[in-house]
């Protein structure tokens, strides 16, 4: 929901830009994966304080459960079974919206204000404005947004923005015990994770790093990876960009498409006042003739 | 003109409904979907009741107008091949457009710019109908791939696109020869009319052949 407290850095679907004078500190969550043991408590967390409860699944041989994002579920806790090295590792990632500084839903969003990106990174989908089109779907380069069956609105992690605009911490950083979820401002998190990938370097993993994709001009959601050089070992995209497909659909197309619309219009009426109504030539004169008589 | 001289029938009461039934599914379709396309036109979703309304709305309009101009062209597709004197009417395009229709090769039932944007209907709604059910998403988009469904949204603004500018262009021709929105209103033509516009198929009509 779209939160007074917080200031709109965009609005989907507007072409002039939003009050902007203001500066503000940016956001961003860490997940180390490293750190994290698959409990599941950020999942509950999450369910507790958006006040979720998605239906009950079904078991499809893994702790992953659900299987997959839903409207009720924002956060997912998806287990890995890869041997990258010839050794077989157990990878935990929780995934959800990712917070894209060029977020590709917003900029598909045909509705104007049903996403918004706040100034501290936060995006966020208004559900009330949302018309259900799934246009946040095909923009998106996660595959984060879900449209409920039951009211055709957009849902996914709004990274608590109604907690964070009070002071608070979202509620899945609140309930993880070992600190693999961290929260604060994206410089201090960038810190942090700079700090943890020296340790995991340290450690043997050669490749660990940070996952902040550039194609998507960062995020306000990073991970530390233990093999960031592979991150589709964690089903993340290499390079997440939005699809040069979406930046020209809604980009270049919609000025162009409309000044040739008008223009051709505006031909239309030149052309008539050029050349005139086309007649038919005999039937005039049978009119003149007519008057005559 | 008066209305004893339209002796011609040029189109039958239900050639023109449906004619009618395309062009006012045409108008819901496309004021519609201009509403989803650029921000400065959403405000055309209040014509259909609000954004939600004009999302479930509009896949349907499109699928009654795809239906409705299938049935037309059952009917008229054959009167729209493109032979040699269209090829040559095409050439000579600026005598169309400079109202010097006497120079024009014989026309026909419809002449060449018709016959071109009867295909081009043909192709634009055809590609329509398709990319709109991939993006469909209260039904079929979750059946498609990411990519296919990108794509499928690209290809259907570009097909209204062409398919907007193509009627248009009709639109324009209707009003610009006067006689044509009145054939497709009342059916009927005079024969100045329709020798003037539609020589061959007026010799056609009058030797008994069609």
């Amino acid at each position: 929901m779209p939160l007074q407290s917080l200031d709109i850095a965009a609005r989907s679907a507007t072409t002039l830009p939003s009050p902007n004078i203001r500066r503000t500190e940016e956001v961003a969550k860490l997940i180390d994966i490293s750190k994290c043991i698959g409990c599941k408590a950020c999942q509950a967390a999450c369910m507790e304080w958006n006040d979720l409860r998605d239906d009950v699944g079904f078991n499809f041989g893994s702790y992953q459960n659900p299987a997959d994002l839903t409207p009720a579920s924002w956060t997912l806790m998806r287990f890995y079974e890869v041997e990258p090295a010839g050794q077989l590792e157990w990878l935990i990632r929780k995934d959800g919206c990712m917070h894209c500084a060029d977020p590709g839903c917003l900029e598909a969003c045909p509705s104007p204000g049903a996403i918004v990106k706040y100034s501290n990174g936060i995006v966020d989908f208004v559900e009330e404005n949302c018309i259900g089109c799934g246009y946040c779907v095909t923009g998106c380069p996660f595959n984060i947004p879900r449209i409920s069956q039951k009211d055709n609105k957009a849902y996914k992690c709004t990274l608590c923005s109604d907690r964070v605009a009070v002071g608070l911490e979202p509620a899945c950083i609140k309930a993880c015990p070992t600190q693999a979820l961290v929260f604060g401002t994206k410089r201090a998190m960038r810190e942090h994770a700079a700090e943890r990938v020296a340790e995991l370097q340290e450690r043997g993993f050669k490749n660990a790093g940070i996952y902040d994709p550039e194609g998507v001009n960062g995020t306000h959601v990073i991970y530390v990876l233990q093999h960031a050089d592979q991150p589709e070992l964690y089903e993340l995209p290499n390079n997440p960009t939005v699809s040069p497909l979406v930046k020209l659909w809604k980009g270049i197309a919609k000025p162009l498409a409309m000044l040739a619309l008008g223009a051709s219009v505006l031909v239309g009426f030149l052309h008539y006042v050029d050349v005139g109504p086309n007649e038919v030539k005999g039937e005039k004169k049978t009119d003149d003739q007519k008057e005559k008589h | 003109m008066s209305s004893e001289d339209e002796t011609i029938v040029r189109y039958n009461a239900s050639e023109r409904i449906n004619h009618w039934i395309v062009a006012i599914t045409f108008f819901l379709a496309a004021l519609s979907g201009l509403a989803l396309f650029h921000p400065s036109l959403f405000f055309l979703t209040d014509l259909f009741g609000g954004g939600p309304w004009t999302r479930i709305l509009h896949p349907w309009t499109g699928i009654v107008m795809v239906v409705a101009f299938a049935l037309m062209a059952r009917w008229m597709w054959r009167d729209n091949y493109l032979n040699e004197s269209d090829r040559r009417w095409l050439f000579q395009i600026w005598d169309v457009i400079g109202n010097r229709e006497e120079r024009l090769p014989p026309v026909g039932r419809y002449n060449a710019g018709q016959k071109v944007l009867f295909w081009v209907l043909v192709v634009s709604l055809a590609l329509l109908l398709l990319t709109g059910l991939v993006i469909w998403y209260a039904y079929f988009a979750l059946l498609f791939p990411l990519w296919l469904r990108q794509a499928a949204a690209v290809i259907h603004a570009l097909a209204a696109f062409v398919l907007v500018e193509g009627i248009i262009v009709h639109i324009y021709a209707s009003i610009w020869v006067k006689g044509s929105i009145h054939a497709m209103v009342s059916g009927k033509v005079t024969p100045a009319w329709a020798r003037q516009h539609h020589p061959e198929w007026y010799r056609e009509i009058s030797t008994g052949k069609a």
